[in-house]
Order: C-alpha cells, then sequence, then structure tokens
C-alpha cells in the first residue's frame, strides 16, 4: 500500500536531529505501550495485521503523532476490529482513568 | 465519516493508555507481572552492549567473523542473542572501500536483540527518508565524512531481515583484549552512521 509510512526519498522532512544519550523510553506511558503490544498473544493479531492498522492512519495523524502513540492507535484500532471489546467499552475505560485521575489530584 | 456517537480519545495519552491497560487487564489478555518483566528486559537487559560483543569478537576471532559474515544469526546466537526482531540476521562489514548504513524506510525495523530498540530518529520521517536518497549529507549531520571513492550502501531493513553494521576496528588497537574492544564499539557505529574511535 503506497501512503505516506513510506517515507523513503521524500523530501521537505528537515535535518535528523538525534538526543544525545537518549533513554529507551521517554515517559512511562511509552513502556506500558510496548509492554501491551509484546505482551498481546500472537493469536490475537498478526504482524502484517498491526501493519496494516498504521498504514490506514490518516497522513496527517501519522505524521504529527509519536511512534508509540501511532503503537497506541493501532492497539485500540485491533482490538475492537478482532472482537476483544467493544468501542463502548473502550470509552468507559477512557471516563474510568479520567475520573480516577481527577480524583486522586 | 462523522461518528457522533463516539467519544473522542482523552488528549492526555497516558490516561488513554492507563484506559486500554486497564482493559486489556480485566480481559485477561495480559497480565501485570508480565507487563513489567517485558520492561525490564528491554529497559536494561537487551542493548547495544550486546552488538558490541559481537563486534569485539569478530575483530577478535577471525574464524568467528567468518561465520558472522557468512550466516549472521547463528554466529550472534553463539554468543547467547537472538530473538524477537532478530529472527533473521545480516550482518555487513565496513571496509576502506565499503560504508554501510541501516535504514527502516518504511517504519522501525531494527535488530533488538543486538541493539536494543531503537532511537527516535531512526524511527522519525527524516532520517527515514532522506538515508536513501542523501546518505552523504546525513552522515555528515552525525559529523561523519565518507571520502569520495568509498562506496556507501544502505540497507532498508524488513520485518523478516534485519541487519547490523560490523565497524571497522580502529587503528591502534592491536593490544586491546575483546572486553576492551566492546567498551569502544557504539550503537551508531553498528547503524552505520558512526565510525568507532580507538579512545
Amino acid at each position: 500500500m503506497n501512503g505516506i509510512h513510506d517515507l523513503g526519498g521524500m523530501h521537505g522532512m528537515g535535518p535528523v536531529n538525534p538526543e544525545t544519550d537518549e533513554p529507551v523510553f521517554h515517559a512511562d506511558w511509552e513502556r506500558r505501550v510496548f509492554a501491551l503490544m509484546m505482551a498481546i498473544p500472537g493469536s490475537v493479531y498478526n504482524i502484517d495485521e498491526f501493519r496494516h492498522a498504521i498504514e490506514r492512519m490518516e497522513a496527517a495523524e501519522y505524521l504529527s503523532t509519536s511512534y508509540y502513540e501511532h503503537w497506541l492507535h493501532c492497539l485500540e484500532v485491533l482490538m475492537i476490529e478482532k472482537g476483544q471489546f467493544e468501542r463502548a467499552e473502550l470509552e468507559a475505560a477512557w471516563s474510568n482513568a479520567a475520573s480516577a485521575a481527577n480524583g486522586s489530584a | 465519516m462523522a461518528d457522533h456517537d463516539h467519544t473522542e480519545p482523552p488528549s492526555d495519552t497516558a490516561l488513554r493508555v492507563k484506559a486500554l491497560e486497564s482493559l486489556l487487564l480485566e480481559k485477561g489478555l495480559v497480565e501485570a507481572d508480565t507487563l513489567d518483566a517485558i520492561i525490564q528486559l528491554y529497559e536494561h537487559n537487551v542493548g547495544p552492549q550486546n552488538g558490541a560483543k559481537v563486534v569485539a569478537r569478530a575483530w577478535s576471532d577471525p574464524d568467528y567473523k567468518a561465520r558472522l559474515l557468512a550466516d549472521a544469526t547463528p554466529a550472534i546466537a553463539e554468543l547467547g542473542y537472538g530473538g524477537v526482531q532478530g529472527e533473521d540476521m545480516v550482518v555487513v562489514e565496513n571496509t576502506s572501500d565499503v560504508h554501510n548504513l541501516l535504514v527502516c524506510t518504511l517504519c522501525s525495523c531494527y535488530p533488538w536483540p543486538v541493539l536494543g530498540l531503537p532511537p527516535v530518529w531512526y524511527k522519525a520521517a527524516p532520517y527515514r527518508a532522506r538515508a536513501v536518497s542523501e546518505p552523504r549529507a546525513v552522515l555528515k549531520e552525525f559529523g561523519v565524512e565518507i571520502r569520495e571513492g568509498v562506496e556507501v550502501r544502505v540497507w532498508d531493513s524488513t520485518a523478516e531481515l534485519r541487519y547490523m553494521v560490523l565497524p571497522e576496528r580502529p587503528a591502534g588497537t592491536e593490544g586491546l583484549g575483546e572486553d576492551e574492544l566492546a567498551a569502544l564499539v557504539t550503537r551508531d557505529s553498528m547503524i552505520g552512521v558512526a565510525l568507532v574511535e580507538s579512545t
């Protein structure tokens, strides 16, 4: 599939900007997304299905979000598509997490 | 497509991740202990220190180097490294005539067992776009000047096949043992965006 993810040779991307002494993860949520991705059993989805979920991201969203945000997006999409939970359950989990965060603030 | 029935995800990414994690735990798809073990492994145990040992062995043992270049996966396994994202490995050797550079233009494929998880710049648009079209300019940004007449080879990694660069052994390291050599080898030198310096 041709799309924004196919970046080889594309112009206008600017300098590379490597980070000095870069940590493995830049935020705790990145650790958690990485671990979730690795821990979900391989029988739920395969790497090509994950790849396809990334390739279906909108170009603007793809370029404006970080690497582990791509993963988060794909995990949400795939779990729903694979029938592991309903979109409504995910939305309920969002409001629970928000309430918990407010409650502990 | 308007999804009027749908709530937008929270703008706070950490909250969104917490929600997903709690749902996956509740469904029994993942277990908390497993998540912690995975994080521990990739944050502390797997990293370029592994690849550096492979390089140091190749510099010290010509037979090992021959095995590594002929069929990298089993040669790397001799040192105990292998598994996820390193199932099929190819090692490419830098020489006085050839400089090798790794990229994954489509995403982030990278040899995890020997280099750990890739840095952000490796996964970001500028490097992926430019490494294949103007590798010498990219190398210059990393402070590496490749002489005219030296061929630059760029290897585009895939989900199935991962590369690692065997950097050139620097002059003045003849007397060093494997541990001392490994200490000189950087992550960037095994991606091909740096050379190994003797001090």
